[in-house]
């Protein structure tokens, strides 16, 4: 059993929690292009690098693109790499990032979540992240900067277990934790390097018939990224998919692991329940809404009504068991969204609460909430009226509109 | 051995393994694929190979087989250039670091025209403006073969692809092939030279050339295709002497911003009545066929000017003309 260590405060937003936390984890190679609300990020680190105090090669990159392909190809040389984006810089990455899975990557992104154009927005939700759950990427949704210094730590042993390998993304809203300053607790320098280690390389067998580590090594050749066509590439996919159930119980693992020395937890570390228990209402969120959403639980708890939340911290892997198991017992669900998927019925973390519920034998009544387009703040009066509508629900014992639209002018 | 010392003899050659290796899916008469022969010839010590989506990745890597004896990645078609910048600053800090044996290793980038010209510029112009020390190689099979042969920036004035074909009233491409190794040169990158297939001394010199300069290298190499040109398989590497004798693809070096003909171009600059007209290398190829009816052939009056003029431009950075 380990005890919790010593930590220092210090007062970090959430981008420069990122650069902090990836400054101790011993990264080799960092590549990046800026994109607001993302900057902050490699301009601290290229301080970090300016001044001698990392041992990383800093590549600025002519696009995204580029960016993500050097981590990628440091990746696979045999390095640790991370990069950052957010909006249109994650949109231009998007072919890359379905390469860097698909090769099996482990690199770690952090994004600070921004609007898509157009209409051109800096302001953060999750439409670039949600784009992107398809791409074979680890997504773990923070919901303060203290959390964000932990999931990037985090993030590195997740991505880098040899029964995983899949890169990982870490997601903080933009503005809202990327520019926010908060009290952070830092761990000391040589527990982080000690929690993420040497990066460890599986075996596999090569064309020379020799089982030898995976990556680009010229005393053990390999072809990385080759061509498969439809005879061998489904069975690619397949193991990609086997990684990311394998990649629920690592995140748990870690998660547990890290909360030994560090006193944090959340949740489980795929779902983090806020009186959910006994709750007969309760909305899911990701990300830095939760912070509101608790207020107003507490609020609601006092006043008698049996409110709860379920904060999905890791939306890939998509933790179905626990989500059906967190909502079972719930009677009305208010699902809430940060982007759209235009033409779907509703957003995508709605698509998928909803479709989890679907097996379970009581299946609760679900809402969908988007909000907080292109930045738009959410306050706790429209949360409260979103367990008032969930009441109404239960009252009237159905739902009559089932996607919903919180702050909009209309 | 060091260029300076190594013969570059048959002998020589012969004796090397092969490490891009036979068994591969390349056409009949591929030059590109003799091109990758030739210059796998050239490695000096642990290399690492990083190609572009197009002929010479499709042909050589259909999983489970591969052809690269050495290490070898393709992530994408326009990003050669950002892999061999990865590649080669995760080996600079993982040696610092101790984490990998302290040897040098060589990295080559290889694209097509598509992944060189058009697609791949951003990322090979980024990261020669950076400074990583790889040697790019260019196979110009002059249009996107592995997708049927489309036209690129690569390919020349007249040319029928599918995309620019010769009908009644468009005789093929319409705009002159561009500089390419001219550009990178401009970009003002250690080394950067040009070579041809049939001048198989000249282009393992200089590709070995290449991977001993430290910092950037861009070598253009003529590569025949003969599916994409429409040309005898047998005559590829004709294709490829005709091309210099023609000065349409003349053979040169730019070392640290200085010009210089290679041999094979210097005789023809010495003795200018060894260049041949270009119409003897259009003949022998079906993607200029239409070029020889009466509605088309002022092009290729045309081609033979531009060719002239480029080739009275080189001879002026070259010093042997003012
Ligand atoms: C982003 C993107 N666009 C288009 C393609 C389709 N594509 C694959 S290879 C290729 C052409 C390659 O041409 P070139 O670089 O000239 O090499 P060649 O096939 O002639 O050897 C194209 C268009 C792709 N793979 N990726
Ligand atoms: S199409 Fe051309 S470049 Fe491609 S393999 Fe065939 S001959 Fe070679």
């Amino acid at each position: 059993m380990k005890s919790v260590v010593e930590q220092k405060f210090l007062a970090l937003n959430g981008d420069e929690a990122v650069a902090y936390a990836v400054k101790q984890c011993d990264v080799d190679v960092v590549a990046a292009y800026p994109i607001t609300p993302q900057t902050i990020i490699v301009e601290r680190f290229s301080e970090y690098v300016a001044n001698g105090e990392v041992e990383t090669a800093f590549i600025c990159t002519e696009s995204e693109h580029s960016a993500l392909t050097a981590c990628l190809a440091a990746s696979l040389t045999g390095a640790r790499a991370f990069t950052a984006s957010a909006s249109a810089g994650l949109a231009l990455m998007h072919e890359m990032l379905f390469v860097a899975s698909g090769c099996r990557a482990p690199v770690v992104m952090a994004i600070a979540n921004r609007a898509l154009s157009a209409p051109l927005n800096i302001h953060g939700d999750q439409s670039d992240t949600m784009a992107q759950r398809d791409s074979g990427w680890i997504q773990i949704y923070a919901e303060n900067a203290q959390e964000v210094y932990d999931s990037v730590i985090q993030a590195f042993r997740i991505a880098e277990h040899p029964e995983v390998l899949l890169p990982t993304m870490v997601c903080l809203e933009g503005f809202q934790l990327s520019h926010s300053l908060e009290n952070v607790n830092v761990l000391p320098d040589d527990v982080v390097k000690r929690f993420v280690g040497v990066r460890k390389f599986p075996k596999v067998l090569t064309h020379e018939g020799k089982f030898a580590p995976l990556r680009l090594d010229p005393d053990n050749p390999m072809t990385l990224g080759p061509a498969a066509f439809p005879n061998y590439y489904f069975e690619f996919k397949r193991q990609q998919e086997e990684a990311m159930n394998k990649a629920l119980e690592v995140i748990r693992q870690v998660h547990d692991e890290y909360a030994e020395i560090s006193g944090r937890r959340y949740g489980n570390g795929l779902l983090d329940p806020y009186y959910l228990d006994d709750a007969e209402i309760a909305t899911v969120c990701l990300g830095s809404t939760a912070g509101t959403v608790k207020t107003v639980v507490d609020e609601l708890r006092a006043e008698g009504v049996k409110a709860g939340l379920l904060r999905i911290r890791t939306f890939r892997p998509f933790p179905v068991e626990g989500i059906r198991k967190a909502l079972e017992n719930v009677k009305a669900v208010a699902v809430m969204d940060k982007s759209m998927s235009f033409g779907g019925h509703g957003g995508a973390v709605f698509h998928e609460v909803r479709h989890a519920l679907y097996d379970s034998e009581k299946r609760p009544f679900v809402v969908d909430y988007i909000y907080g387009l292109g930045g738009r703040d959410i306050n706790p009066m429209q949360i409260r009226a979103i367990y008032r509508d969930l009441q109404e629900v239960l009252q009237k014992g159905r739902v009559e509109t089932p996607i919903r639209y919180v702050g909009l002018r209309e | 051995m060091d260029s300076e010392k190594w013969g570059f003899t048959v002998k020589d050659i012969v004796e090397k393994p092969d490490l891009f290796m036979s068994g591969h899916r390349a056409c009949a008469g591929c030059a590109p694929a003799i091109v990758m022969r030739l210059i796998m010839k050239a490695v000096r010590g642990p290399t690492i190979v990083t190609t572009a989506t197009g002929c010479m990745e499709i042909v050589s890597t259909l999983y489970p087989y591969t052809s690269w004896a050495v290490p070898w990645l393709h992530t994408a078609f326009e990003n050669a250039a950002a892999n061999a910048s990865g590649i080669e600053s995760a080996i600079k800090v993982l040696r610092k670091k101790g984490r990998i044996k302290g040897e040098h290793v060589d990295v080559i980038a290889i694209a097509g025209d598509g992944g060189t010209y058009d697609i791949g510029f951003q990322a090979l112009s980024g990261a020669v403006e950076r400074g990583h020390d790889f040697l790019f190689v260019l196979y110009d099979n002059e249009a996107y073969m592995n997708t049927g042969i489309q036209r690129s920036g690569g390919t020349p004035l007249g040319a029928a692809t599918t995309t620019s074909p010769a009908g009644q009233v468009i005789p093929g491409k319409l705009e002159p092939k561009k500089p390419i190794a001219d550009i990178m040169a401009a970009h003002e990158i250690p080394y950067v030279a040009t070579a041809s297939p049939y001048y198989w001394r000249d282009l393992i010199t200089k590709a070995r050339k290449g991977l001993e300069v430290e910092g950037p290298a861009f070598l253009h190499v003529f590569a025949p295709c003969p599916r994409g040109w429409r040309s005898d398989s047998a005559k590829s590497i004709e294709l490829s002497r005709l091309a210099v004798e023609t000065c349409i693809f003349p053979l040169w070096e730019c070392i640290r911003g200085e010009y210089q003909l290679s041999a094979p171009s210097k005789v023809i600059a010495i003795e200018p009545q060894r260049k041949k007209p270009v119409k003897e290398y259009l003949a022998m190829q079906g993607r200029f066929r239409h070029l020889f009816t009466s509605k088309y052939e002022n092009l290729i009056d045309e081609i033979q000017r531009i060719t002239d003029q480029r080739w009275q431009n080189l001879l002026k950075k070259c010093g042997i003309t003012s």
